[in-house]
């Protein structure tokens, strides 16, 4: 599914790399969290998978195709395949609910009627019915996060990336949101999911890949947060 | 593609940008404007070409104690000179009667020039124009009835590089106000860009495709480029009916300059559009590769 082979990364502004020869393979339906104190490599790992940067070594291959040498005009198909989630939600603040989600299918030329079908349903599965036409701002930190999972999920994405999604949400909102992740990873979405949140990553039981210094220093798969902290 | 969602952007784009918009629509009709000056006026330059050119190239002007053996001696002359195709008597009254035409809208002029004062002459069409030398020294001046023997294609040559001189200078102007133009595009778009950063960002990783994220910019510029192409069709137009039509009214009629005529306007005004809208969008489409992350 998603297979990274020794893959480096220099950013030319900084003499230490963000990601040092990492090797590591995800499968269809994984849950991993991604672990690691800030600079760690995280943010370049999940950039690298999205194609937003490339690799300065190394080979990433997501869904069977090699990114590396990819053209730009096959990237956004890539991308039609994932979804994102950030930890400041990034909604359009003058669009609805409904009009963000359904945003996401507009611009990559969904008929209308697939449209008017899908994005109530999205909303009704992440909790968000009867609030389809409020704005960004009259809803709670949880209930915007919720909506940008809609929007990243609409799409049925076979790969949904999440970085920090409850950075900026109270313990008892983030349990909800995990929630929604897991059963989102139920439906067969491969899961990857950057955080600082030790309660979560420990309640969870589920594969943790930590970061330190841009190398992979472990990789459990029913892993905790870790004990030195 | 989703028209509607291309053209709403369009539209918030100019609406949010409005002072920089604007900025950009009146440069590009400055420009277009005078790039228009410019192809109007090389028009009027070749019509004018067609007209005198044609006409008479030397003209003989004879003295006015001219006699009659003089001057049929002249014509004898012209009439058997391998170097002239043809020539014309003009008598001092036909002369009078062409120069009331010609200023007759200043009649100031007229009144004050006595019937007698204009000369009588041979106005002559050379076979080879450039031999005009030839004609000349046949004829000194001031010699059997002669008085003055006048280059007339010299005179022309001065007048036409006179107006292909304003022609270039209406042009370079317009190129400078090009550049102008295309600096406010670029500008124009790269705030546009910023301004939409979330839209685009978002657009971006949900896998829209180039196009569907750069088309709304490149219209964006491109429809500023068509009102500033319509504007400056408009103040063509304006010149033409408050300037040309008006003040130049008396030489256009005594055909000395050749009319604007309004399918002049009609033939270079899609040229001016296309001009327009081409090079904006070409300007907002380099803009977006060079500086703007899509």
């Amino acid at each position: 599914m998603i297979e990274l082979q020794h893959v480096t990364k220099l950013y030319p502004a900084s003499p230490r790399p963000a990601l040092d020869d990492v090797t590591t393979e995800i499968d269809k339906g994984e849950f991993v969290f991604l672990i690691g104190s800030s600079g760690s490599g995280k943010s370049t790992f999940l950039r690298l998978l999205l194609k937003e940067d490339d690799p300065t070594r190394g080979t990433i291959t997501v869904n069977g195709k090699t990114l590396n040498g990819m053209s730009k005009w096959q990237v956004p198909k890539l991308r039609r395949t994932m979804g994102c989630v950030f930890q400041d939600f990034r909604l359009l603040r003058n669009r609805t609910v409904a009009e963000n989600v359904a945003f996401a299918l507009e611009v990559i030329n969904k008929p209308h009627r697939t449209i008017k079908r899908v994005v109530p349903e999205v909303l009704e599965m992440v909790g968000l019915d009867g609030k389809a036409n409020r704005l960004p701002h009259e809803l709670s930190g949880g209930e915007q996060q919720r909506v940008a999972i809609a929007r990243a999920f609409v799409n049925r994405p076979l790969v949904l990336l999440a970085d920090e999604p409850t950075g900026n949400l109270d313990p008892e909102t983030s349990e909800g949101i995990m929630l929604l992740l897991e059963r989102i990873n139920r439906t067969g979405t491969t899961v990857i999911m950057a955080t600082h949140d030790y309660h979560i990553v420990d309640s969870m039981r589920r594969r943790v890949i930590e970061l330190n210094g841009g190398q992979i220093t472990r990789d459990q798969s029913r892993g905790v947060y870790g004990v030195g902290r | 593609m989703r028209v509607n969602f291309v053209l709403s952007e369009v539209a918030t784009g100019l609406r949010r940008n409005l002072t920089m918009t604007v900025a950009m629509i009146l440069t590009t009709a400055i420009s277009l404007g005078l790039m228009g000056t410019g192809l109007l006026i090389a028009g009027m330059i070749s019509d004018m070409k067609e007209i005198y050119y044609d006409k008479v190239q030397v003209s003989i002007f004879l003295a006015d104690d001219v006699t009659d053996e003089q001057r049929s001696a002249i014509e004898t002359q012209l009439a058997d000179s391998p170097e002239v195709a043809t020539y014309l008597y003009e008598s001092k009254e036909e002369a009078y009667e062409r120069f009331r035409q010609q200023f007759s809208q200043q009649p100031e002029l007229v009144e004050n020039t006595p019937p007698d004062a204009l000369p009588e002459s041979f106005r002559v069409e050379l076979v080879n124009p450039e031999r005009y030398e030839v004609i000349a020294a046949e004829f000194p001046n001031g010699q059997n009835g002669v008085d003055q023997v006048r280059d007339e294609g010299d005179f022309l040559d001065r007048l036409f590089s006179l107006l292909n001189g304003a022609r270039n200078a209406t042009i370079a102007v317009a190129v400078v106000q090009a550049l102008a133009a295309l600096l406010l595009i670029s500008n124009t778009i790269q705030l546009a860009a910023f301004n939409r950063r979330n839209e685009t960002n978002i657009m971006r990783l949900v896998g829209a495709s180039r196009w569907y994220t750069q088309l709304p910019f490149i219209l964006e510029a491109a429809l500023a480029g068509l009102i500033g192409a319509m504007l400056a069709v408009g103040g063509l137009v304006l010149t033409k009916v408050l300037f040309v039509d008006k003040t130049l009214a008396g030489p256009i009629k005594a055909g000395i300059i050749p009319p604007v005529d309004w399918s002049a306007i009609a033939t270079i005004s899609p040229i001016i559009a296309g001009a327009g809208v081409g090079l904006a969008a070409v300007a907002a489409y380099v803009t977006l590769r060079l500086y703007v992350r899509l």
